[in-house]
């Protein structure tokens, strides 16, 4: 059972910071990690493979200094890591990248399953999965909190607002991983000694790939990030006043009803 | 000069920093108050690799060296003074058989001591030999093939939980110091017994027990080393162990300034958070260049160890100092947060208690103060 896990490298925070002029992530003095969803998304792929053998690969997009998170994933278990990395690369929205990702996996070859994470922590767009998945004109699921490799298909537990879908997939299959699929594993200390001293990863730019340039890039990317600001939240708050609680409750719910609140 | 980390050291602390956070804060308060050894934690670390550091790959460790045991061990310190001890005490053991065993016993040993889960002891102090070291009466006298050991060793951090313990005996007790020996005592070996269990002020949860033996009987082949080498490699175990105390020393200090720094931020008084009174930031200010400081004596001689240096200056002013630190941090973090720092509901005052046998263990402060003084008098 060979899985390919496309990662991606974020700043870790939560309070993501724009450079207001240009729109674009502040990412000095920010340190990176492993996106977290796609930690699930390795953990869920490191567990099949201790259950039923095969591969785990790990791909990501990103500038030099994305090796780091691929360094961390080998750590954890991954048994071949590969960069995409070109200047034609930058400035790639959703679409631009899972261009650029399918071409990576088509040239991989034979899989069967491809783990994603939901959604990134910066972004937090949930699009590349999916649209990797459309691109290699394979199935999908998304939101997987559980995952059982059935012979030739896949069981999916799929997380839903309103409740849970059980989802059967034949494969090769692209699910993305929430939080609640699993534990991801800290590494072994001897582990990350092998991944930074001793483990090759492999860099592939456009050379490598096949790949039309008017896709990928800046240019090649139909979202543009016209301008990013913080939404200044207004709050209000009114005291109902009345002569008894149940007057109070009685004019709270006619103001609720009046805004149809309730 | 270099101070930086590598990239593989800095995932190593990411690691430990997770581990810490997921496995070890949460039981911390826990165990101050039952005082039980943390079994199911040290099984982790074993699983994590930690236990393994500085036993190289060839013998099922992790490899790495005293760089990477400060980084865990300090972190561990963070949340929990008395883990990080198991952790720094058991990695002594493995150092000694690593540096004056036989190659049988470093096959034997080592990889049970790393990822094998198995934990070690060291047992040197007696009731009458605590910084007098040479005062040792345990007798390890041979009978054919064998040692017979007798005598009571105390204050012996885990030895209840070790598989293995590394004991210091007579085997020539006209020679005195110089018939001081290195003897392997595992487990179950008739004659061998667990004494008092200490009821400690701090790291409750480290198991500090009595050791019994009654005419125990140790197979010669678990001599380390070579008869009379027992003072030389309790000296040079030693001066390794210091640098796991200022480790220890360290991590509670910084931890305790964490905790300091959160509080600061978030309780008013007077209006205003605690970080606009000039008078604790002027404490927070020594706290952190104090803690700097002793970070960097820590790593440097860890870092000399590693170049196979002379250290035992560095690593006594390392333990010295980041001991002395640990105490003056813990003391105004706790000042800092006033009634709630005096209560068991926040970590201060446990932090407070754990950094005080840093001061006293592997050396007190004083002892350090007579072997720095006669390393610069030399």
């Amino acid at each position: 059972m060979n899985s390919i896990v496309c990662i991606k490298q974020v700043p870790n925070t939560n309070e993501v910071r724009i450079n207001q002029e240009t729109g674009t992530l502040i990412r000095d003095g920010v340190p990176s990690i492993i996106n977290p969803d796609d930690r699930n998304a390795i953990e869920g792929a490191l567990k099949i493979k201790e259950e039923l053998g095969g591969t785990v690969t790990v791909i990501t997009m990103g500038p030099e200094q994305a090796k780091a998170a691929l360094r961390e994933a080998m750590a954890m278990g991954a048994d071949r890591a590969i960069l995409l990395s070109d200047r034609a690369f930058a400035g790639s929205d959703t679409w631009a990248t899972a261009t650029i990702l399918a071409a990576a996996l088509d040239k991989i070859g034979e899989t069967d399953l491809i783990f994603c994470g939901r959604q990134a922590i910066d972004g937090d767009t949930a699009q590349v999965g999916p649209e990797l998945a459309e691109f290699l004109d394979i199935p999908q699921v998304t939101y997987a909190k559980e995952v059982v490799v059935e012979k030739d298909k896949v069981r999916v537990t799929r997380y839903g607002e309103s409740g849970d879908y059980i989802m059967e997939a034949p494969m090769p299959v692209m699910l993305t991983a929430i939080r609640e699929l699993n534990e991801p594993r800290l590494p072994h200390v001897r582990s990350i000694i092998e991944a930074w001293e001793k483990k090759d990863i492999e860099v592939w730019t456009m050379e490598d790939l096949t790949i039309d340039p008017t896709q990928i890039g800046l240019k090649g990317s139909p979202t543009n990030v016209f301008r990013s600001f913080v939404p200044v939240r207004e709050k209000q708050s009114e005291i109902i006043q009345g002569n008894t609680p149940r007057e109070k409750a009685a004019l709270l719910l006619d103001r609720l009803s009046s805004q149809k609140l309730v | 000069m270099n101070f930086d980390f590598s990239d593989a050291q800095k995932m190593i602390r990411q690691t430990a920093q997770e581990f810490t956070e997921r496995y070890v804060a949460p039981l911390a308060a826990e165990l101050d108050l039952t005082g039980e050894f943390p079994r199911e934690t040290f099984a982790r670390m074993a699983a994590h690799g930690f236990t393994g550091i500085g036993i190289p790959e060839e013998y099922g460790g992790s490899g790495g060296s005293d760089i990477e045991k400060v980084i865990v061990v300090s972190e561990l310190a963070k949340k929990c003074g008395a883990t990080a001890a198991t952790l720094s005490i058991h990695m002594i053991f493995p150092a000694v058989i690593l540096k004056f065993g036989t190659e049988e016993q470093k096959k034997k040993y080592l990889p049970a001591m790393a990822d094998g889960g198995k934990i070690s002891a060291f047992a040197l102090t007696e009731p009458n030999a605590g910084s007098d070291a040479a005062a040792v009466k345990t007798t390890a006298l041979k009978d054919g093939d064998h040692y017979i050991l007798n005598g009571t060793k105390c204050f012996i951090t885990g030895g209840g939980q070790a598989d293995h313990v590394v004991v210091f005996a007579l085997t020539d007790p006209s020679k005195g110091l110089k018939g001081l020996s290195a003897l392997v005592v595992d487990k179950g070996m008739p004659g061998f017994s667990i004494g008092k269990i200490e009821d400690k002020m701090g790291i409750r949860a480290s198991e500090t027990v009595e050791l019994i033996f009654d005419n125990c009987r140790v197979p010669a082949e678990n001599l380390v080393g070579k008869e009379g080498a027992g003072f030389k490699i309790a000296m040079t175990a030693l001066d390794g162990a210091r640098i796991g105390v200022a480790a220890q020393a360290l991590g509670i200090a910084e931890g305790a300034l964490e905790e300091t720094v959160k509080y600061m931020k978030e309780r008013v008084q007077f209006g205003k958070p605690l970080t606009a009174l000039q008078g604790l930031n002027w404490y927070v200010a020594e706290m952190a260049t104090k803690i700097e400081c002793a970070r960097w004596m820590t790593y440097r001689a860890a870092t000399l160890k590693i170049k196979g240096e002379p250290y035992t200056k560095e690593a006594a002013m390392a333990k010295y100092n980041a001991s002395e630190t640990a105490l003056f941090v813990t003391n105004l973090a706790l000042q800092i947060h006033g009634g709630y720092g005096y209560m068991k509901d926040y970590p201060l005052e446990r932090m407070m208690r754990d950094a005080k046998i840093t001061q006293i263990y592997e050396g007190t402060s004083e002892i350090h103060k007579v072997v720095i003084a006669r390393e610069v008098l030399k």
